[in-house]
């Protein structure tokens, strides 16, 4: 049984939405800037990325190692830190895939959107397991 | 060589929660064994099971990407940082046009 949860700002979660709304039908992603700590993780606030994947955006997604670095020097300059990423699943569930799985990092917090014809829908956030097998999934609980 | 390997955030667990590990090594692929050998448990997050780096795992020697230089045959001396730079990707499994 999972125990992960995950604060997010309304107005964060209304922006992931926006930006999958936005690329469809390409797969949007974005870094999550927050704070992890005794109080819980939360995300305070997002830096949307451009989806390098040119030849195939409509179900991969990636983030360069150049935009990862500009994503920890933007959460460091705004004294955050740089606690996941969020990414679209367009016209496909909100869960995430065996390639995610087999391209994940441990730790971060991955939220996945599904956005139905254009329109965003579904949204669940995940961590993988320690031993690469499987994610936890993490409860998602908007605030302010 | 004494080198220093910059650990990423979501690895640190795996490292004893340090931000960086000091190594013994000639080059990085040494110091990747030495590193892992120190810490099992980054491993599997780092290597494929054929002991192939994985592909959203990106290796720099004082900020020059290993692909572009001899790969785990490049060279390290004393005071170098290796850094573990990650890539992040993914994707729904549905293939698309």
């Amino acid at each position: 049984m999972s125990s992960y949860r995950l604060k997010v700002r309304e107005e964060m979660y209304r922006r992931i939405h926006a930006h999958g709304a936005e690329t469809y039908p390409h797969e949007c992603c974005g870094a999550l800037l927050g704070r992890d700590g005794e109080g819980g993780r939360e995300v305070v606030d997002l830096m949307p990325l451009a989806n390098q994947r040119n030849d195939s955006p409509r179900n991969r997604f990636e983030i360069t190692p150049e935009d990862f670095r500009l994503a920890e020097k933007t959460a460091r300059e705004k004294k955050l830190e740089l606690i996941g990423w969020y990414h679209s699943h367009p016209d496909h569930p909100a869960r995430p895939s065996e390639f995610d799985r087999e391209h994940a990092w441990p730790w971060y917090s991955y939220i996945i959107v599904s956005v139905q014809k254009g329109e965003a829908k579904d949204t669940t956030s995940w961590r993988l397991h320690d031993d690469r097998a499987a994610y936890f999934p993490e409860e998602i609980e908007t605030v302010g | 060589m004494a080198v220093k390997v910059m650990i990423p955030t979501p690895l640190r667990a795996y490292a004893g929660k340090q931000e960086s590990v000091e190594v013994q090594a000639a080059t990085v692929g040494e110091a990747l064994s030495a590193l892992t050998a120190q810490h099992s448990d980054l491993k599997k997050h780092l290597f494929s099971d054929e002991g192939k780096l994985r592909s959203f795992v990106n290796v720099y020697v004082n900020d020059e990407d290993i692909r572009y230089l001899q790969k785990d045959q490049t060279a390290v001396k004393a005071g170098d940082t290796i850094s573990i730079v990650p890539s992040i990707a993914g994707g729904a499994n549905r293939a698309r046009i």
